[in-house]
This record gives structure tokens, C-alpha cells and sequence, in this order.
């Protein structure tokens, strides 16, 4: 039985633009490799942090939207856990509220995206 | 005997304290989720101290209370609000 679930992880911000990516898609690969599904997928980019953690004030935002076995979950926390270069992270069961909300949140930031994409381009 | 009933003028009429009632934002505008993630959002239900404001402030029904709390709790641990804060207004 599957859930969907919306995780969400800072990376430090020491890491160059590269190693950021890599970090990103090796939990990607995690994911497919178990069998989950990524449905959709967010980076807010270098944010500053209400506190600072671990010494840091600024942190890479990510967030990943997938649909997996809940003993895949399990497993992708341990990762975060292992892995040092992700200082925080917060995995969320989404409910049919929370599924109806990210389809709205997703077409507004498209539409957004849209009418920004043309000015800048 | 003076005028029985001396009418007492004010300077100014007393502002009689009109019960506003208050309502819970949700149930009118019909949200059913409230995001952990727009932190502007819920910068509303917290004071000054980055604590949470109790209901009989906000007027919001304990159903969305709770939702509000559970996801002032959660962006606080994603580091988009603070634990403690001064003048976060």
C-alpha cells in the first residue's frame, strides 16, 4: 500500500553548486531504487535560517514530493542521517488535504513561473 | 430640589466596549490545510517572541488551532521561524 509523502532536507552550505546536485540525486536514486515514485520535486536554493544550525545561518532547501512503501521512508532517513552534508530534514504523510493543496500550490507556481519565465528570458 | 436627573456630560462619549465577535478565519475563507511552509502565513499567529497566540486572541476553532500549531512546530524545525525571537514583527 502505497502513501505519498513530501519530504523536505537543507543541505550545509559549504557544498559548491555541483556537490549540491549530486547530493540531490543520489537521494533521487534511493527513491527510484526502492520502487517510490517522485511526482514532483523543488529547490528553494540558498535561504537564510531563522537560527543558526550547526554553526550556519544559511542552509540549501530542497523538497521532494514522492509516493513510496512506508518502509522505503525508513530507509531514506537513515540516509539523511548518515549522510553529513544534509544538516536537517522533515519527511510529512501527505493527506487528502495536504494533496489537494500541493496540486493548487503547483499550478499557481507554474502559472507564476510562466509569467515570469517571458520578462526575464 | 435640582433637576432630578442631572444628565453628567462627558467630554468625550465613552466608548462602549462593542463586543466584536470574533470568527474563525478558516472555517469563513474555507482553508482546509494550512501549509508548514509559507511562513508568512503563519507569522500571523505568532506574538513578538515568535510564541504562538492562544486562541481567545485569534478567535480560531480548536480543529485549526491544533493544525496551526502543528505546522508552527514544523517550519520552526525546517528553520523557517524561529524558536525565540525579539521584535519579530
Amino acid at each position: 500500500m502505497t502513501n505519498r509523502y513530501e519530504t523536505v532536507f537543507i543541505l550545509t552550505p559549504v557544498l559548491s553548486e555541483d556537490q549540491t546536485k549530486e547530493t540531490v540525486k543520489k537521494f533521487k536514486d534511493l527513491l527510484k531504487a526502492g520502487s517510490g515514485k517522485v511526482h514532483h520535486e523543488e529547490s528553494w536554493g540558498m535561504r537564510k535560517l531563522a537560527y543558526p544550525i550547526q554553526k550556519k545561518s544559511t542552509g540549501f532547501y530542497h523538497l521532494i514530493e514522492f509516493e513510496s512503501e512506508p518502509a522505503l521512508v525508513a530507509k531514506l532517513e537513515t540516509e539523511y542521517r548518515r549522510d553529513e552534508r544534509v544538516i536537517r530534514f522533515l519527511t510529512i504523510v501527505m493527506d487528502k488535504h495536504h494533496l489537494a493543496f500541493a496540486e493548487k500550490r503547483r499550478t499557481k507556481r507554474s502559472a507564476k513561473k510562466e509569467s515570469v519565465e517571458p520578462t526575464n528570458a | 430640589m435640582a433637576a432630578d436627573n442631572s444628565e453628567i456630560r462627558y467630554l468625550t462619549p465613552i466608548a462602549i466596549e462593542t463586543k466584536k465577535d470574533k470568527y474563525c478565519r478558516f472555517k469563513k475563507m474555507g482553508i482546509t490545510y494550512i501549509d508548514y511552509k509559507d511562513e508568512d502565513f503563519l507569522m500571523r499567529f505568532v506574538n513578538e517572541q515568535g510564541k504562538i497566540l492562544p486562541r481567545r486572541l485569534t478567535g480560531t476553532s480548536l480543529k485549526y488551532q491544533r493544525k496551526v500549531g502543528q505546522a508552527i512546530k514544523r517550519s520552526r524545525h525546517l528553520a523557517l521561524m524561529p524558536y525565540v525571537a525579539d521584535m519579530l514583527k
